[in-house]
């Protein structure tokens, strides 16, 4: 049994997640793991991802994950990171794919006609670099996290979602967009906390120390298809 | 909004770090740890590793180096050099780099890109293309050269960066070898074409002399990041002061 579970399913490079994880926590016991079994049995876990959603969601059907992952975010504290946050919404416009839909809202793309910055100049696409988050609301990951400090993203999709208090954090490119959410156990970021110096760090830490106040209650259609 | 990033380049030959010595304390090329986390400390928003080990067997001992930064330095780190194979990219980042650049390869094989970018994401693929001005050309245009700029290739550079932005590159390294080592500051008409040019970001390199070549990247050649390399090597200027003349000219960083 670990103390925090980094779910694998074949996607990317999930080195620099544990590594920082185990900056941040020496003493924790970190599995990177493609085991059911052990995304059960861990305290907490993190759900990183990489590439593109078809893809992650097929590599997490393959390797028999979906009901594990399902159940963490039902039950444990629970971080996603990029593809991992937008994993959880219920579709993506990226190969118009279904995500896990544990929480309401869609993936969208930066679309080519907002890339205007206020200097006119186009933006690019990927959002790709250090970029400004706004803390929507208080909450125990941004503890001695100064509000609009930068984090790093690399990205061309983001969430879109009409349940507002699901918002924790929001950067622009150039438009508003939500950067964070946060929902009782599950707290989920587009940036890359890993990879963001010592900000990122910081948060890391927050979530190995945080102890939500609820847990998600599992509507029962998720409870059927996750077995 | 998005900040300019600044991208220190540290040259590493068989497993020694060989550019980026002359910080005070660090008396030769052994601790590339105490090299990178002294950059990160100065804010370096992202480092890149430049193998340029002649013999592919003296390759993997960049790994070590790499593995032992990761578990430092939290910040993109970008690998290069001699990379050929899906198999050396992936045996890359999984010793902690989180983007591998690729440049020779990807003109010999262009499917590798594609490949690359399938199996990890477009985000950790840096397309390098190291280009000279064709002489009397108007519009002026630049030849793709390969194999450490040795070898030109016929292929115009605009062109190949809008390929390599097709086959899924999530950015382009672009080295001006007319500008390389001249301290003269980067080819601005060939930065801006690119950065114009092209939607994925632009990363300019080679001839950065001074800190206002830096700022001159940004404003008129429209980068999106800039690499340098011996401006930071040699003591002359830190990070930190190259951020605080960007932000003396409107140009948003990270502090």
């Amino acid at each position: 049994m670990s103390d925090i579970a980094v779910i694998d399913y074949g996607m990317g490079n999930l080195r620099s997640v544990s590594k920082a994880i185990e900056y941040v926590a020496p003493h924790a016991r970190v599995v990177v793991t493609s085991d059911p079994a052990e995304v059960a049995s861990a305290g907490r876990v993190v759900f990183p991802g990489q590439g593109a959603m078809p893809d992650c969601m097929r590599e997490l059907d393959a390797r028999g994950l979906r009901g594990a992952v399902l159940d963490a975010a039902y039950s444990k504290p629970f971080l996603g990171i990029c593809i991992g946050l937008q994993m959880l919404f219920d579709r993506s416009e990226e190969g118009d794919v279904a995500g896990l839909g544990v929480l309401p809202g869609h993936v969208r793309r930066f679309r080519a006609a907002d890339m205007t910055g206020s200097d006119g100049a186009r933006l690019k696409v990927p959002h790709m670099g250090w970029n400004r988050v706004r803390q929507a609301a208080g909450h125990e990951l941004w503890n001695d996290i100064v509000d609009g400090s930068r984090f790093y993203f690399v990205h061309s999709y983001f969430v879109e979602t009409a349940q507002a208090d699901l918002n924790a954090g929001s950067s622009d490119y150039p438009r508003p967009f939500t950067c964070a959410i946060a929902q009782d156990n599950i707290f989920a970021v587009q940036f890359h906390p890993e990879k963001s110096d010592k900000m990122g760090l910081q948060l890391l830490a927050n979530f190995i120390r945080w102890r939500p106040r609820a847990i998600m209650a599992r509507p029962l259609r998720t409870a059927v298809a996750g077995g | 909004m998005l900040a300019t990033r600044i991208i220190p380049c540290l040259d590493v030959n068989a497993g020694r770090v060989v550019k980026g010595v002359n910080f005070v304390g660090l008396r030769d090329a052994g601790d590339p740890v105490a090299i990178a986390a002294r950059y990160n400390e100065q804010g370096a928003d992202e480092l890149t590793f430049l193998d340029i080990t002649a013999s592919s067997d003296g390759r993997d001992l960049i790994l070590p180096i790499i593995e032992a930064v990761a578990t430092q330095v939290f910040i993109p780190l970008t690998v290069g050099g001699g990379v050929r194979k899906v198999e050396d990219v992936r045996r890359l980042l999984n010793a902690g780099a989180d983007k591998v650049s690729i440049n020779t390869s990807a003109v010999q094989n262009p499917q590798l890109v594609v490949d690359a970018t399938r199996h990890y994401g477009s985000q950790c693929i840096v397309i390098a293309i190291d280009v000279k001005r064709v002489a009397g050309s108007t519009p002026t245009r630049w030849e793709v050269y390969t194999h450490g700029g040795r070898n030109a290739t016929g292929i115009d550079a605009l062109e190949w960066g809008r390929r390599m932005q097709q086959a899924g590159a999530g950015e382009i390294l672009l080295t001006s070898m007319d500008r390389d080592g001249t301290r003269q500051g980067f080819d601005i008409e060939l930065t801006r074409a690119f950065s114009d040019a092209l939607e994925i970001p632009v990363i300019a390199s080679g001839g950065v002399g001074t800190l206002d070549h830096l700022v001159d990247g940004v404003l008129r050649g429209h980068a999106d990041a800039v690499l340098a390399a011996s401006i930071f090597h040699y003591g002359e200027h830190t990070v930190q002061d190259a951020k605080r003349l960007m932000v003396e000219r409107g140009i948003e960083v990270r502090q």
